[in-house]
């Protein structure tokens, strides 16, 4: 077989379809949830062993740094979710359709965002 | 013949469906776990620890942690067998996300049944 076709990879110049920078995000997102889970482990732990440690947990979440952290690690669980049960529609044939599936992943992409700016402006 | 490799995948349904199944278990104790919170109302130290002392609450809990553990598995292994191409380094990698997972799930165990 000839493989003279032109391939074209330079990363910074693939323009990604919605649909596709999805998935890849599910990807991210999935992997930072993964990297985080001994700190949100850490941080459920020193919620819930004593009164002093509750403080000690508050202030950790009061620091702005950590906010940050959190409120990207909230991203990354809302659009790993809301991607996920778009994936799992799907699995079942649901949307399928190319219409249909840049309607969902617009969908997933903007949802995910809006609620993380909506409960991370509510719980700053 | 299939070419079957240490690292390779569970070449057939088990991983897809685990990951499957383990999404849903999550994205239910999620909603649940947002309604109680909404039930509750301001969150303070006594309520919130009152939250998981009881029975239901740490074993729904725990179901949500052994779905996050086999999820995370299938996902981790998912990434490594499309970036970690020298089969000794995804070996490798594969085996360390196992142990972390383990001992993650080690910890989930001690800090709800310490409540």
């Amino acid at each position: 077989m000839n493989h003279s076709h032109p391939k074209y990879l330079n990363l910074f110049e693939i323009r990604l379809p919605v649909p596709a920078l999805v998935s890849i995000l599910h990807r991210l997102s999935g992997l930072a949830l993964f990297l985080f889970l001994p700190y949100l482990l850490w941080l459920l732990q020193a919620s819930l062993s004593s009164p002093a440690s509750f403080e000690r947990y508050r202030a950790v979440l009061a620091n702005p740094f950590a906010k940050l952290i959190l409120i990207g690690l909230l991203w990354a669980f809302l659009h790993h979710l809301l991607a996920g049960l778009r994936f799992l529609a799907l699995d079942l044939h649901w949307g399928t359709e190319l219409a249909a599936a840049r309607t969902s992943s617009r969908l997933v992409l903007i949802g995910a965002l809006a609620l993380t700016l909506v409960l991370g402006l509510w719980l700053w | 013949m299939v070419k079957r490799t240490v690292v390779g995948a569970h070449y057939g349904l088990r991983g897809w469906l685990a990951q499957r199944v383990s999404a849903v278990v999550m994205a239910v104790y999620a909603l649940l776990f947002v309604l109680v919170l909404a039930a509750i109302g301001p969150v303070d130290y006594a309520a919130w620890r009152a939250m998981f002392a009881s029975q239901a609450m740490k074993l729904a809990t725990f179901v949500f942690f052994v779905s996050l553990f086999v999820h995370a598995w299938v996902g981790m292994r998912d990434i490594l067998m499309d970036y970690a191409k020298p089969m000794s380094l995804r070996l490798a990698l594969e085996a360390l996300v196992v142990v972390l997972l383990l001992a993650w799930a080690g910890w989930a165990l001690q800090i709800l049944w310490s409540v």
